[in-house]
């Protein structure tokens, strides 16, 4: 079966100027229970890879620089 | 836990506990304290810091049966009314008996309850008869708490595996799980004396009205993991026609209204602003009342808070938008609404299993035992009737301890290899395909079948042809394509769905009666029918693989009602009769 992929604007931002992933952190992809955030290897920032989010908020109120901002996702807004 | 592709690496404890939500760090920490000697692991799909329906914290207890303010009685008779006569007195009494206690446990480990001026704990009314809830106002402190005991007690915590299946020793007791990394695609199989599953709701059964895959009223990654695993284990479920139903604000998955500010003069309304329910209490005929009003000329429904004093909403607000769903706020706001100036809409939440709020789960005794040896199921995926967090707490509590009594007597039964090798191989199919459906879409179209067929009012030719397109659905498994580890993992939750969807449309048209309200309102068959169906409606794997059922007798009650109680939820409607709130 072909594959087409589809962009989703995502409930998760990550202010990069503050993340802190470069120097080890991985807090809110530690904390996240549906498992949905990453580490960009390439840039040393963290980044929401799949638009599934129960906007619950561990991974905003765990960063230790206040780095993220969940916003409630577009289709419930 | 290092494992090439090819391979599966096997470790062996006493107790598995797999789940580490709410039960789950309970049961563990009981078995490890009930006999320090037993290897005890907990296996969380995700990280048991944050993991779970309480993974900010709670808002309260919903049954706390307090000394002074209800008796283990009373709250058994409660239970029994607001579930319609079919419960396991048994282990509700359990649960009331010991849940005073598991209070006393909790505050001592420092969870903050809700205190008067002279320290005792401050209850508040809800419920139709009796006093039972409980505030936590700092509730978000809970998860901190719980991981603190599992570290306490030296427990060895496995995140980010998800067990897929459970495997059963020669005489059929609990032996082992499967499991699967959810970031590499490993697998792993660990050997057991006990399983106790705490894996949580049936969350994504039904779908969400907005679409939105994981806008669930649960936890999304609580998928209905136990309830598959359990069944393909062999063991009994039970009330699965019993479906949880929940009043939220529309749109947005945040209980509303009954147990935070009901207490506090806030109520379900009308579009008039008027009441038409006594009691807001969550039970199937009070939804039942709601959807009626939800659908008719009066509708939609509401949650009034718009005529109380500015203090009082500010007092709401602090609760509500900090604790359990602290992303309420901003909902409100993108939306620019204001409890202050108006009510704010309601809707029903999407369908799903659940003891914590209703009854469907896997059938358990008053010791958390299921019907397979070795193998116990606590908080939302057992099966005692509105249990809720501290039922969770008190159940995990009860199974930890009798599962490490169980270890002293049974030695490791062996699983077979090549039940281990299918295994490997159904659940890692999807990633090895080079191409075709991926989870998501199959999820969907799944999820807005049950919710086209099976959501309540039930309607028997709806269900059956609900049954033909999962059947349709389970021939396209074969073709499921997952890219990456991260789908992999979303892949074996569809199938976990796939059996939840199957056995709820067994379980409800097996069941030829009306009973719960709306939770099972079959439209073909209105009325309740007490002489062929006061009984437990038990759901099993068939030979087939499907599902089969049939009828458990109630065991004697241990409290008998009166007239009077029987009818209390029958009567919910405002200027109904006696019912008074
Ligand atoms: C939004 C919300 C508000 C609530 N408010 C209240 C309240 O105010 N008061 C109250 O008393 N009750 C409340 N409840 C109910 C209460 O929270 C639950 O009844 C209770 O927490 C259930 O505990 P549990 O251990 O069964 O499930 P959970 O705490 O959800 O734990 C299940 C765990 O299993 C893990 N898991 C699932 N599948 C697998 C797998 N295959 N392998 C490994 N791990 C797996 C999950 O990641 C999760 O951590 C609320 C529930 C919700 C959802
Ligand atoms: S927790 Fe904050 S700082 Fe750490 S990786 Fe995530 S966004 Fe970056
Ligand atoms: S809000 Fe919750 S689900 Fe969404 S990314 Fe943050 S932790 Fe994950």
């Amino acid at each position: 079966m072909p594959l087409a992929s589809l962009s989703n604007s995502v409930p998760v931002e990550v202010n990069e100027e503050a993340c802190i992933a470069d120097k080890g952190c991985t807090v809110c992809v530690d904390v996240c229970p549906l498992d949905v955030l990453f580490i960009d290897e390439d840039k040393g920032k963290a980044f929401m890879k799949y638009d599934e989010c129960w906007y619950c908020l561990p991974c905003e109120k765990d960063c230790p620089t206040n780095a993220i901002t969940v916003s409630i996702p577009y289709l419930l807004r | 836990m290092t494992d090439s592709k090819d391979e599966t690496e096997t470790m062996e404890v006493d107790v598995l506990v797999i789940g580490g939500g709410t039960a789950g760090p309970m049961a563990a920490v009981k078995a490890k304290q009930a006999n320090p000697a037993l290897k005890v692991a907990v296996l969380e799909k995700a990280n048991v810091k944050r993991s779970g329906a309480i993974s900010m914290g709670m808002d309260g207890l919903n049954n706390a049966v307090i000394p002074g303010h209800a008796t283990p009685e009373q709250y058994v008779k409660e239970i029994t009314v607001a579930n319609d006569g079919i419960v396991n007195q048994k282990t509700v009494m359990a649960y009331a008996q010991s849940s005073y206690d598991m209070i006393n446990q909790l505050d001592e480990w420092g969870v903050k309850f809700e205190k008067d001026e002279t320290g005792e704990y401050n209850v508040k009314k809800v419920h139709h008869m009796g006093t039972y809830v409980l505030p936590m106002p700092e509730g978000h402190h809970m998860k901190k708490i719980l991981y603190r005991q599992l570290r306490r007690h030296r427990i060895q915590v496995i995140n980010r595996y998800m067990a897929t299946r459970l495997f059963n020793g020669p005489d059929g007791r609990i032996a082992g799980a499967m499991l699967l990394n959810s970031r590499t695609a490993e697998t792993a199989v660990i050997r057991a004396k006990t399983i106790i599953l705490c894996t949580g709701a049936a969350g994504r059964l039904g779908l969400p009205a907005s679409g939105y895959l994981f806008g669930t009223y649960e936890n999304p990654t609580n998928a209905g993991d136990g309830y598959s695993m359990a069944y393909h284990a062999g063991a009994e479920l039970s009330g699965l026609e019993c479906y949880q139903i929940n009043p939220l604000i529309k749109d947005y998955n945040g209980p509303a209204c009954a147990y935070v500010t009901g207490p506090l003069g806030g109520y379900t309304a009308n579009a008039t602003g008027d009441r038409f329910i006594e009691c807001d209490y969550w039970s199937g005929q009070m939804m039942w009342e709601f959807h009626r009003e939800l659908e008719g000329g009066k509708g939609p429904v509401f949650l009034k808070l718009d005529h109380l004093a500015e203090e009082t909403v500010q007092e709401i607000e602090t609760i509500l938008h900090s604790n359990e769903r602290p992303s309420r706020g901003r909902f409100h706001d993108s939306r620019s609404t204001n409890y202050r100036e108006k009510m704010v809409e309601m809707h029903i939440s999407e369908i799903g299993f659940c003891s914590g709020h209703s009854a469907s789960g896997i059938w358990t005794d008053e010791h958390a035992r299921t019907t397979v040896p070795g193998l116990y199921a606590a908080g939302d995926v057992g099966s005692v009737p509105h249990n809720y967090m501290l039922g969770a707490f008190v159940y995990g509590a009860l199974a930890g301890e009798d599962a490490a009594a169980y270890c002293a007597d049974n030695e490791l039964p062996e699983i077979d290899a090549a039940e281990i090798a299918r295994e490997r191989a159904r659940v890692l199919a999807p990633l090895e395909r080079e191409s075709g459906i991926p989870p998501h879409q199959i999820e969907y179209k799944l999820r807005r079948f049950v919710n086209d067929y099976l959501q309540p009012p039930k309607v028997t030719r709806k269900m059956e042809i609900g049954k033909e397109r999962f059947d349709e659905i389970r021939a396209d498994l074969g073709r499921m394509y997952a890219a990456d580890p991260h789908e992999l993992m979303r892949a074996a939750e569809l199938q976990f769905i796939l059996d939840c969807a199957d056995m709820a449309a067994a379980a409800s048209l097996y069941r030829t009666e009306s009973r719960w309200g709306l939770y099972h309102h079959r439209v073909d068959h209105p009325e309740i029918d007490n002489e062929n169906w006061f009984v437990h409606v038990q759901t099993k794997k068939g030979e087939d693989g499907m599902p089969v059922n049939f009828k458990r007798e109630i065991d004697p009650y241990v409290v008998e009602l009166d007239d009077e109680d029987k009818v209390a939820y029958q009567q919910l409607r405002v200027g109904s009769g006696q019912a008074t709130s």
